[in-house]
């Protein structure tokens, strides 16, 4: 008898309308973001004669396109380059962007303000405006064409300072008071006591440059010009403009690409979520 | 260990004074508890002598130096946080570690000291955990234990308790005193529970709105306190304070200006009848509170409400008429208007 008034509570529950919208729409949203991926990886599986032919699934997969990728032209050379640019451009930015965003969040120094909006204005103008100066400056300074050319606008940012100094300023006071009474100085209260309660947010800033610099295209098209300096997303354009436009070898190239990147995505997401914080306060 | 001397110690925010001047000298050795209600400056000042706050103006010494400009760790204190502030990325051995941070100890010997506040803090079995996998109390006792690694000049105790349940509170109460008699440190230790200050202290100052009111043993601040705040913060319940003509006595004391009765509930005695001097008061019960080996009575006198105590055996009703009596010699007397205490005995 019980079951009888329990199925109607329960199919209520089970037939919501909000949640059916809600699971639909990110369905649609799930297979609109995986449609291209899998092309990616299915182009990157064909001969040049069936990148036309449609089919999810190759008729004859073949693994010739890694080969050529692999053996010819430039490709490992552009993949190190680019993770010589995307590993030390975050790295810096964990540094430099959570020692401004500290110092910002924890001390109290007269302009301050100043300095914080200042940085937050510059996240308002757009990179198209800034490519012209920061080509002259490299020009000047004969970073044209080199690794440090490519590297040195992303070197701090803005957004990454602001993420950071919000993030510092949920860790509490007693910390650091409590490690200065310790006898710690303040860059190693910052770096072995501030740091580690921050990981989430270094994770998150790690993920967040590391694409960011991964896929960049703007800004080391323009300052490279010699193809040994090309990184990866520039060096697979180049498939296109020599050789005609050869799909399966870009497809190949972006698939091979995505590899780094959902290691990195993968080794730091766990961090993300890790609230770790809390637990040396209260009871 | 050391003693510590404040002198006219002064501090400004802004515009506001928060401390004015305090003066206090505590000895080598000696357990201090700083009481007050809340925002009267207990903790502005033990951290201006942890370093942790500028000194406005006036004199701090820790042993015989003047530390007013010497930042926390040139000062050598320790201090235990209300939040604990152990830090939850290392294991409890790493934060107790920490303590010896600035100090030049071989490996073997950091281990051994570490390993021993581990074992007088009962921390042993837990030594490899990380703060998340602790209990309260245990939390506690890592950040006493980072603390009392180091041999300082002196502790420091922000409302170190104050997180816990009432048990476990009663409990770390004795094991704090036991390791004060133990070690033989110069302790401040600042709380807004009097139960504390009273079972803990070797001296109690009772601060206000950024004064001392009041500083002594604790059974002579119980016994004589100097006015009607420091009579009501200390004890509890509360000391009764009503005006002298309510309770049948004359209104007025020498010189005619009006005086306020103070009595403990403890030495208001419910059900004993009126007898020739001391103080009779009696009133309908508004409330009964059996605590087991006595019940607290509270009655109405006029537009007072009093608190009493009936023996165990004797629960009054809810809106039966008692009377209650004290000695002449519980009764405390107050100047209305100064609230301080006029004579004392
Ligand atoms: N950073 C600050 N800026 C301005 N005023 C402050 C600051 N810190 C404390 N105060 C003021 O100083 C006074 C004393 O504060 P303090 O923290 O010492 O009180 P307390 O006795 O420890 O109180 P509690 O029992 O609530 O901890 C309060 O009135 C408070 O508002
Ligand atoms: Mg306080």
């Amino acid at each position: 008898m019980t079951s009888v008034t329990e199925t109607p509570g329960l199919a209520m529950s089970r037939i919501n309308p909000g949640a059916i919208i809600r699971w639909t729409i990110l369905f649609i949203g799930g297979v609109l973001m995986v449609t291209p991926l899998l092309y990616m990886f299915s182009t990157s599986l064909k001969t040049p004669g069936q990148i036309y032919d449609l089919r999810l699934i190759p008729a004859e997969p073949t693994l010739a396109n890694y080969i050529e990728v692999l053996r010819e032209g430039d490709f490992m050379r552009w993949f190190i380059n680019s993770s010589i640019v995307a590993v030390v451009v975050t790295l810096s930015n964990l540094f430099f962007d959570s020692l401004v965003g500290y110092t910002l969040a924890k001390f109290k120094f007269r302009g301050r303000r100043f300095v914080f909006i200042a940085i937050l204005s510059t996240l308002m103008i757009p990179t198209e405006m800034l490519v012209i100066p920061w080509y002259l400056m490299s020009a000047q300074f004969g970073w044209l064409d080199t690794y440090w050319g490519i590297m040195f606008p992303g070197m701090t940012t803005a957004f990454g300072t602001f993420l950071m100094k919000q993030f510092f300023e949920t860790v509490p006071d007693d910390f650091l008071e409590a490690a200065r009474i310790d006898g710690m100085n303040e860059f190693t209260i910052w770096w072995k006591i501030a740091m580690p309660l921050v990981t989430p947010a270094l994770s998150a800033l790690a993920i967040f440059t590391f694409l960011g610099n991964w896929t960049a295209f703007f800004w080391p098209l323009i300052v490279t010009t010699s193809k040994e300096l090309y990184t990866l997303p520039i060096g697979l354009t180049s498939f296109a403009v020599e050789q005609a436009i050869r799909w399966e070898m870009i497809m190949t190239g972006a698939a091979l690409a995505t590899i780094p990147t959902l290691v990195i995505f993968l080794v730091l997401q766990r961090f993300i979520v890790r609230g770790v914080m809390l637990a040396g306060l209260k009871g | 260990m050391a003693t510590i001397s404040l002198k006219n110690l002064t501090k400004v925010y802004g515009k506001a004074e928060v401390i004015h001047g305090i003066d206090l000298d505590i000895a080598d050795g000696e357990f201090v508890v700083f009481v007050g209600p809340s925002g009267c400056g207990k903790s502005t000042t033990l951290r201006m002598i942890a370093g942790l706050e500028a000194v406005s103006g006036g004199e701090i010494r820790i042993g015989d130096r003047v530390v007013n400009e010497l930042d926390p760790k040139s000062r050598n204190i320790a201090m235990v946080f209300q939040n604990y502030a152990i830090y939850p990325h290392m294991t409890v051995r790493e934060n107790i570690a920490i303590g010896l941070y600035t100090q030049n100890l071989d490996k073997e010997e950091k281990a051994r000291r570490v390993e021993n506040a581990a074992q007088i803090l009962g921390l042993t079995d837990f030594a490899d955990r990380r703060p998340a996998a602790l209990s309260g109390g245990q939390r506690q006792r890592v950040a006493m234990g980072r603390a009392m690694v180091r041999d300082p000049a002196a502790f420091l105790f922000d409302e170190p308790l104050s997180n816990l349940d009432a048990q476990l509170r009663a409990q770390m109460r004795i094991e704090i005193k036991a390791l004060h008699q133990r070690l033989g440190s110069t302790i401040a230790y600042v709380t807004h529970d009097q139960v504390e200050a009273m079972t803990m202290a070797d001296r109690i100052v009772v601060m206000k709105d950024g004064h001392i009111l009041q500083q002594g043993r604790p059974m002579d601040i119980y016994a004589n306190p100097v006015d009607v705040f420091t009579a009501r913060f200390i004890g509890t319940p509360s000391m009764n304070i009503i005006p002298s003509g309510l309770a049948g006595g004359p209104a007025a004391g020498d010189g005619g200006r009006p005086v306020l009765l103070g009595v403990r509930p403890q030495d208001l005695h419910v059900g004993q009848a009126a007898a020739a001097g001391g103080l009779t008061l009696a009133g309908p019960v508004t409330a009964v509170e059996p605590l087991g080996p006595e019940t607290l009575v509270h009655f109405r006198v006029g537009e007072e409400t009093v608190i009493g105590t009936a023996p165990a055996t004797q629960i009054p009703e809810v809106g039966s008429e008692v009377s209650a009596r004290a000695e002449d010699a519980q009764l405390h007397r107050f100047d209305a208007e100064t609230e301080k205490a006029l004579e004392s005995r």
